[in-house]
């Protein structure tokens, strides 16, 4: 029951003190905290990120969304086949999904060249990989429900009834 | 002189909150808790629909009541939600906003010289809109001990066996008080024996934290004696939308749209479009900003409790209702602390008798904000100390 509230409020703002997480959900420190590290433990949380609008930095970021299409055989299953390619630290995401290809996969770099290479040297020669096609991303607008507009201003009243 | 206001116009002094509007719209370092208004925009789906409708030139007066398919639907959700049973042909009425409604209740069923006994502390229209219809207003003043709730003692107390009318809103502005089906019915009990027509704001009705909210109009021998009120105001973020609904019997809806009918012609069209999408669609943003509220209520209150400053547990709307520390009276409070720290807040004395000693603060505002103006008021509360 805790577990799932703390959850919410990590996925929320994973920088939330364990104290204002106290406040917000009426549970002693001790028990946010105790509540934080066993979802660690478990595995449900799996880390802390911040989310990035590369495009308010000046140094460029590359990032690529890569549709694979692989064939399986007795040998050799999805997971199989995933393990050897999360292991790429160029790979941030990587999602067995339904539809036209298999692994949706996404690849970041520092240049184009670096994301490009690496898909064909590392990606493509992987024997069951049958097809990869690659999408780079040319402007994000939205990522982990985050959106990257100007933000609505507070335009309300400062003070009503 | 040509343009001197009716002696009812001079009757109603001008709001208690103007000078904190003021001082709080000069300068801009300023953290407003003082707003009465959800922070949230309203559900995109809502809002893509009123832009649809925009484009498809649906621009023109609906029926006087309001469009079928959206009294249809708001039948639908209030039977659904709160048990009340309302037939969209007869007894409902879609109006500008909540506030319309209220307005055209007062202007149907006070006559000069009837009594309207208006719970307090409230919402700051009430009491003006009884004086515009030519009513005269009873205050029944309800206190911290009982949860802000309305009492069958408050009421004999202020002598309310003697009213016309009874009006009060729960889940209340600005306390945050609920009323639980068994507080509600001595009340019911009490407006029947006596004879009292009832309006009932539930404008926060879907505001709610640990129990569902019960209208009064589901008692027995209430239904016919009562209009309530609702919107699409605070549950969707739609202030600015205007709009709101009234449910009562039909010879109540007829006489309030005999007004209505007159005065508005009828509910802005754009905004009934988005509501007809926002009862379709939108369950799922409401619970998403009912739990949010709900986080940051549990915050407030903590840190009130931290800080020193007694704050009775508020259970709907999105206000709380702290004491002033001692030595203090509200309007100086708010004022040097909004002077001092840059915090808005609403002086509990506005909203009407049992508010004096209280301030209202609203946590329709971002966790960050509500941090750091609970923090100002922190080192106000700790410099000011006797």
């Amino acid at each position: 029951m805790n577990e799932r509230e703390v959850l919410e409020l990590l996925r929320e703002n994973a920088r939330y003190s364990t104290e204002d997480i106290a406040r917000m959900t009426d549970l002693e420190e001790e028990e946010v905290e105790a509540t934080i590290e066993a979802l660690e433990s478990a595995g449900v949380v799996r880390g802390y990120r911040a989310v990035v609008d590369w495009d308010e930095l000046e140094d460029e970021r590359v990032r690529a969304e890569v549709e694979l299409n692989v064939k399986l055989d007795r040998e050799t299953s999805y997971s199989d086949i995933a393990e050897r390619l999360a292991r790429f630290p160029q790979v941030r995401a990587l999602r067995l999904v339904s539809g036209d290809y298999d692994f949706d996969m996404e690849v970041e770099g520092d240049s184009i060249r670096e994301v490009s290479q690496f898909v064909s040297e590392k990606v493509a020669p992987v024997p069951e990989i049958t097809q990869t096609v690659t999408h780079y991303v040319m402007t994000s607008y939205k990522e982990s429900g985050i959106e990257f507009g100007d933000g609505d201003d507070d335009d309300r009243l400062s003070v009503s009834p | 002189m040509t343009l001197e206001p009716s002696e009812r116009v001079n009757a109603v002094p001008p709001s208690g909150i103007r000078k904190f509007f003021e001082i709080a719209e000069e300068r801009d370092d300023v953290i407003s808790l003082g707003v009465g208004e959800p922070d949230f925009s309203t559900p995109w789906a809502a809002r893509d629909a009123a832009i649809t409708s925009l484009e498809q030139g649906k621009t023109s007066y609906t029926a006087n009541r309001g469009m079928y398919e959206l009294r249809a639907a708001i039948s639908e959700n209030v039977g659904e939600r709160f048990a009340l049973e309302y037939d969209p042909d007869e007894e409902i009425i879609v109006t500008s906003g909540a506030s319309e409604a209220v307005d055209l209740a007062f202007r149907a069923f006070v006559d000069p010289g009837d009594t309207v006994a208006v719970v307090q502390p409230s919402y700051i229209s009430y009491g003006p809109g009884v004086t515009f219809a030519g009513g005269e207003v009873l205050p029944v003043p309800t206190f911290e001990e009982d949860d802000f709730r309305l009492t069958l003692a408050g009421l004999e107390r202020a002598g309310a066996a003697d009213a016309d009318a009874l009006v009060f809103c729960y889940p209340n502005n600005p306390t945050g008080a609920m009323m639980t089906e068994d507080d509600l019915e001595p009340v019911a009990d009490f407006a029947c024996r006596h004879d009292l027509t009832v309006f009932s704001d539930e404008i926060y009705a879907e505001l709610t934290y640990d129990d569902e909210h019960t209208s009064i109009a589901t008692f027995e021998g209430m239904r016919e004696r009562t209009v309530v009120f609702n919107g699409f105001s605070k549950a969707y973020a739609m202030t600015g939308l205007r709009l709101g609904y009234a449910l009562a019997p039909p010879e109540a809806i007829t006489a309030m749209n005999r007004i209505h009918q007159y005065g508005m012609l009828s509910a802005p069209t754009t905004a009934q479009y988005a509501a007809l999408e926002a009862l379709d669609s939108c369950d799922g943003d409401v619970e998403e900003m009912v739990s949010q509220y709900d986080r940051r209520r549990r915050f407030v209150i903590s840190r009130f409790s931290e800080i020193g400053m007694p704050c009775f547990e508020a259970k709907g709307a999105f206000y709380v209702f702290p004491e002033v520390p001692d030595g203090w009276i509200s309007d100086e409070f708010a004022e040097q602390l909004l002077h001092e720290q840059g915090v808005a807040v609403v002086p509990g004395d506005v909203f009407g008798e049992g508010g004096e000693g209280h301030l209202r603060v609203s946590y329709a505002t971002g966790l960050g904000d509500l941090r750091e103006a609970l923090s100002r008021i922190e080192t106000f509360v700790e410099e000011n100390e006797p």
